[in-house]
């Protein structure tokens, strides 16, 4: 939400690199624990961060369908990659949380400990892009955050407590890989003008000296810019503008992967199209693409006790469509033929979310693709079941701009 | 014998050919193992005590494989004991490492490796425990994960169904937040087609899952077998020798094996 008695462009910053650091202890300083980028098992993985140094300076990555590959990049961005793994999700919506935990009382039970019981943890969010903005308003939506949300009356405890807690930095896109598609959905390669639900929101700029512009989108943005020491950073001048601008244009540019935009009625009119059980014979059931989906929200329900059947808990865990456990009812399973688990998956995705959410489930980040371990692509798919073969991605790009390019 | 034994269940654990790691993976709940001996009665489990009561047992746990003529007669008798028959690992499950013998020529094992071959009474293959009698539930495992074990447990005392998922390894990689090491360093891995529960071991390893806790549900074999050959380049004998590890002997790794290895070469 932008702060109408504080001009934005009044307050806006421009930080140096070691400016970075100056962000970061702020943000500490606040309370937040600050989740970042980092290298790990050679990928960059978003974790709690404890300064610029932790970030993955001079790296990007490579990716295709069942392909992911970091590699070096001579300008030394900090944010010079595409869609991490695992997404921002996991510690909004984790993927593990215990509600309840309850002592038998000999006639019934006794709730002792439940997930709503604790202060949710403060994170601030370093370096969303604005896929990933959308998903995080995709999800906002699910889990009954917003006016609009089917279950806005009762929104889900876990989520809106760490969602509400949350400090969001976002950052317009400077690389894209060859699996990103935002452009063609519409949530990026740019930060929307009014930040997208994030409370900064950031430039890296490399070409002519390696900057950042930093500009608030939310009152908390604006306080956090304030707080920070006197003497940081140095008000932005037209260039800087002009060049922070050009970052997510040239991401853009280079951008080849479209997901087609009549993709919601390709997929409702083509339920029976034999594509599907083509798919249905490469897929592998493994969830993989359900799991690393910033929007996909599903969870299974587990309860358990102890041997002695004294203490019982309630446990949610992330689950997928792709799973039979998902689809079992009374008597069996529903969706056992994998085709049929693949198309309620892509057919929820790119179709029936806009009637369910009034937006498509999928922002264009990519994941899905390169994370399935057999590179299945459900831009590749839409196309198939729209009767063309799907030159446009054919092509495999690799990479694009480097940040702050031409 | 406390006064309270008459009323706890019965526990027995029985070994059949195996290498009793899974019954240790029992000895190693530590903490959880108190609990146990106060909520059953450990009637027999020779790996602790060589304390033993008679049968029948309300619960029994399987351990091995049926590879001998004797194995095949005894698993009878520990059926018509046991009131629930869990069988544990993957030898009672799908005849553990053991079951490459399958594969192959036993005669020919036994004497390039035994001294006097003559003395090896054995059948020529290795199968699990639910090919020869009615199992009512399979714990998976090479060996079993502790905390399945202590679930199973716990559940059958409680009367309810146990938490025990049957979908792929993948799911466990995610929920932990590890990098797959099949789409970001080329690391061939058995984990889209096989049963989570082992705990993510080898992939947060940095290591591609060798398949210890057997099949998931519908496991797609044919075309991750084909993504290996095809997109990562293996060769068919390396696709199909990595099938052929502590669950061979389960049909669907069985068949995807001898897709690209035949039986009778070991290579
Ligand atoms: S469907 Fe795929 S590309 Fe779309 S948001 Fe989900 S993971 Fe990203
Ligand atoms: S589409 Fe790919 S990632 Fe998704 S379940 Fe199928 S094989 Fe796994
Ligand atoms: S490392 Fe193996 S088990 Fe884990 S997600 Fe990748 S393919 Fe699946």
């Amino acid at each position: 939400m932008s702060d109408p008695a504080t001009p934005q462009s009044a307050r806006a910053v421009m930080l140096d690199v070691p400016g970075l650091d100056a962000l970061i202890a702020a943000l500490a300083g606040a309370g937040f624990t600050v989740i970042g980028p980092r290298l790990r098992e050679q990928a960059i993985v978003l974790e709690p961060i404890e300064g610029r140094a932790d970030l993955p300076a001079g790296w990007r990555d490579v990716q295709s369908p069942g392909h992911y590959r970091l590699e070096e990049r001579a300008d030394g961005a900090l944010f010079g990659f595409a869609s991490p793994p695992h997404a921002w999700k996991r510690h909004l919506h984790p993927p593990e949380v215990r509600l309840m935990r309850a002592r038998s009382t000999g006639s019934g039970f006794e709730v002792t400990d439940s997930a709503g019981d604790h202060a949710p943890p403060r994170l601030a969010l370093l370096g969303v892009k604005p896929c990933d903005l959308a998903a995080i308003a995709a999800q906002d939506q699910v889990f009954g955050l917003t006016p609009d949300a089917p279950e806005a009356s009762r929104p889900d405890p876990t989520y809106a407590g760490r969602r509400r807690a949350a400090f969001i930095v976002a950052l317009d896109c400077g690389h894209a890989a060859a699996t990103c598609f935002c452009d063609s959905m519409g949530t990026g390669p740019a930060v929307p003008a009014d930040g997208g639900g994030a409370d900064l929101v950031m430039s890296e700029i490399v070409e002519g000296g390696h900057r950042f512009l930093v500009r608030p989108a939310s009152p908390a943005g604006a306080r956090l810019l304030d707080s920070l020491p006197e003497g940081t950073g140095r008000p932005p001048e037209a260039a800087d503008r002009a060049a922070a601008a050009a970052v997510p244009e040239a991401t853009r540019a280079a951008q080849r992967r479209r997901l087609d935009p009549d993709h919601r009625r390709i997929v409702a009119d083509n339920l029976d199209h034999p594509h599907w059980s083509r798919v249905g014979e490469r897929c592998l059931a493994c969830a993989n693409c359900t799991m690393v989906c910033p929007t996909c929200f599903c969870a299974t329900v587990e309860d358990s006790t102890d041997l002695t059947g004294d203490i019982a808990e309630r446990w949610r865990r992330w689950d997928s469509c792709f799973t039979m456990d998902f689809s079992y009812i009374h008597g069996g399973s529903i969706r056992i033929e994998t085709a049929s688990r693949y198309r309620q998956w892509m057919s929820h995705k790119l179709s029936s979310w806009y009637e369910q959410f009034g937006r498509s489930g999928c922002t264009g980040c990519g994941r899905c693709i390169a994370w399935c371990p057999v590179g299945i692509d459900l831009t590749e798919e839409t196309a198939r079941l729209a009767g063309r073969a799907p030159a446009q991605n054919a092509a495999k790009q690799d990479s694009a701009t480097p940040t702050g390019g031409e | 014998m406390s006064p309270a034994d008459a009323s706890r269940p019965k526990l027995a654990v029985f070994k059949f050919s195996s290498c009793d790691g899974c019954q240790l993976g029992l000895l190693s709940l530590e903490d959880e193992l108190l609990a146990l001996a106060g909520a059953v009665e450990i009637a027999y489990f020779l790996e602790a005590t060589r304390r033993t009561v008679k049968g029948p047992y309300d619960v029994a746990l399987v351990e091995g494989s049926i590879t001998t003529a004797h194995d095949a007669k005894r698993i009878q008798t520990v059926r018509r004991q046991s009131k629930v028959l869990i069988s544990i690992g993957a030898c009672a499950t799908a005849g553990g490492i053991q079951a490459l013998k399958n594969f192959a020529d036993h005669k020919a094992f036994i004497e390039a490796v035994y001294a006097r071959p003559e003395y090896i009474e054995t059948l020529s293959t290795s199968t699990a425990i639910a090919d020869h009698v009615p199992v009512d539930f399979e714990l998976r495992g090479c060996p079993v994960n502790k905390y399945q074990v202590l679930e199973v447990l716990s559940a059958f005392l409680n009367n309810r169904k146990p938490n025990l998922p049957r979908h792929s390894e993948c799911i466990e990689c995610k929920r932990r937040g590890t990098v797959c090491v099949m789409v970001a360093h080329g690391t061939p891995c058995l984990g889209p087609v096989t049963q989570a529960g082992c705990g993510n071991l080898c992939p947060t390893q940095t290591r591609g899952c060798y398949g210890c806790f057997g099949p998931k549900e519908g496991p797609n074999t044919r075309a991750l077998a084909d993504w290996m050959t095809g997109e990562m380049g293996l060769s068919p004998r390396a696709v199909g020798q990595a099938f052929r590890g502590f669950n061979a002997g389960a049909d669907a790794f069985r068949e995807e094996s001898e897709r690209h290895v035949p039986a009778h070469d070991q290579g």
